[in-house]
């Protein structure tokens, strides 16, 4: 099975590098973009065919290693 | 008392570490290799600072699931003193020894300097040689070192006294929260902080403000 894990900041974390690029986006002419946010993309491959087994895999492994779960959340995607 | 330094690869301030404890403590620590199965018996476990793993996906994430790092976790919960510095500050708090999270500096620079450093708890075995609320000299030099927590933890290490040090007259290198520059664990036997006293230590280094810490740490509870 393939996986997409997606990392963002939790709420209410401060973002230096979301506003820095959102800083870069206004001198660039994209005027009015707020709340720019940025985060990590995760592609794996995990054994097995049951996606229910895929995605407890993954959860293990966003808990574990993949995300820091004092300042980030994860979303996983399981895919054929 | 007998100190080891664990080295992960990646670190870079593990030969001043060494040094400083040697100088202060009379006796070179163990050396401990991150593949290695034990630690020897010891009063102190210190890891250092650098990049380990080259800082890929979280500064200290990698080093911190070791093996090793579950023997640390042991010492730790059997009382024996545990010094995190720089990298080795983020370790501690990725492997879930101290709270909070360490983020990307707000300037997203990377900072080398000389901060003021308030000492909030002289009263743990790291701090008992500097006096409460004694400012020192420290260098930093790192590009992670924004202390975050939320609100509930932060309430919580305020008023337990887990706030070892903190930035002082303005000198808040990285944007932490409560200026917060060095933080203990619940039972205060573990500490990490990213400036680094062992760049201070005699006056060769222009200063010799961060020998109380070693000397402190290294001697035995009266």
């Amino acid at each position: 099975m393939k996986a997409r894990v997606i990392v963002t900041l939790k709420n209410g974390v401060l973002d230096p590098q979301g506003q820095a690029i959102e800083g870069a986006l206004g001198s660039l002419g994209f005027s009015g973009v707020a709340g720019v946010r940025q985060g990590k993309v995760f592609d794996l491959e995990v054994p097995g065919t049951d996606a229910e087994s895929a995605r407890s895999q993954v959860e293990a492994m966003c808990n574990k290693l993949l995300a820091n779960t004092v300042i980030e959340n994860y979303a996983i995607e399981i895919y054929n | 008392m007998k100190a080891a330094v664990i080295v992960f690869p990646g670190l870079n301030r593990d030969r001043d570490m060494i040094a400083a404890l040697t100088k202060i403590g009379g006796a070179k620590p163990a050396i401990v290799w991150h593949q290695d199965t034990a630690i020897p018996d010891v009063d102190l476990i210190v890891i250092p600072g650098g990049f380990s793993y080259g800082d890929y996906l979280r500064c200290g994430a990698i080093a911190a699931r070791s093996p090793i790092m579950d023997i640390v976790r042991q010492r730790a919960e059997a009382g024996v003193r545990v010094l995190g510095v720089c990298n080795g500050f983020q370790i501690l708090i990725e492997a879930g020894l101290l709270p909070g999270a360490l983020m990307r500096n707000t300037s997203l620079k990377f900072v080398c300097r000389e901060v003021k450093l308030e000492v909030v708890n002289a009263d743990t075995a790291f701090t008992r040689g500097y006096r409460h609320g004694q400012i020192i000299r420290c260098p930093v030099a790192h590009h992670d070192g924004n202390y975050f927590a939320d609100a509930e933890t932060l309430d919580r290490i305020e008023g337990e006294g887990q706030v070892a040090f903190r930035y002082a007259q303005g000198t808040n290198p990285n944007g932490s929260i409560n200026d917060i520059a060095g933080v203990l664990n619940a039972g205060k036997n573990v500490v990490g902080l990213m400036p680094h006293p062992e760049n201070l230590i005699e006056a060769a280094h222009g200063g010799d403000d961060g020998r109380a810490l070693f000397a402190a740490a290294l001697q035995q509870v009266a």
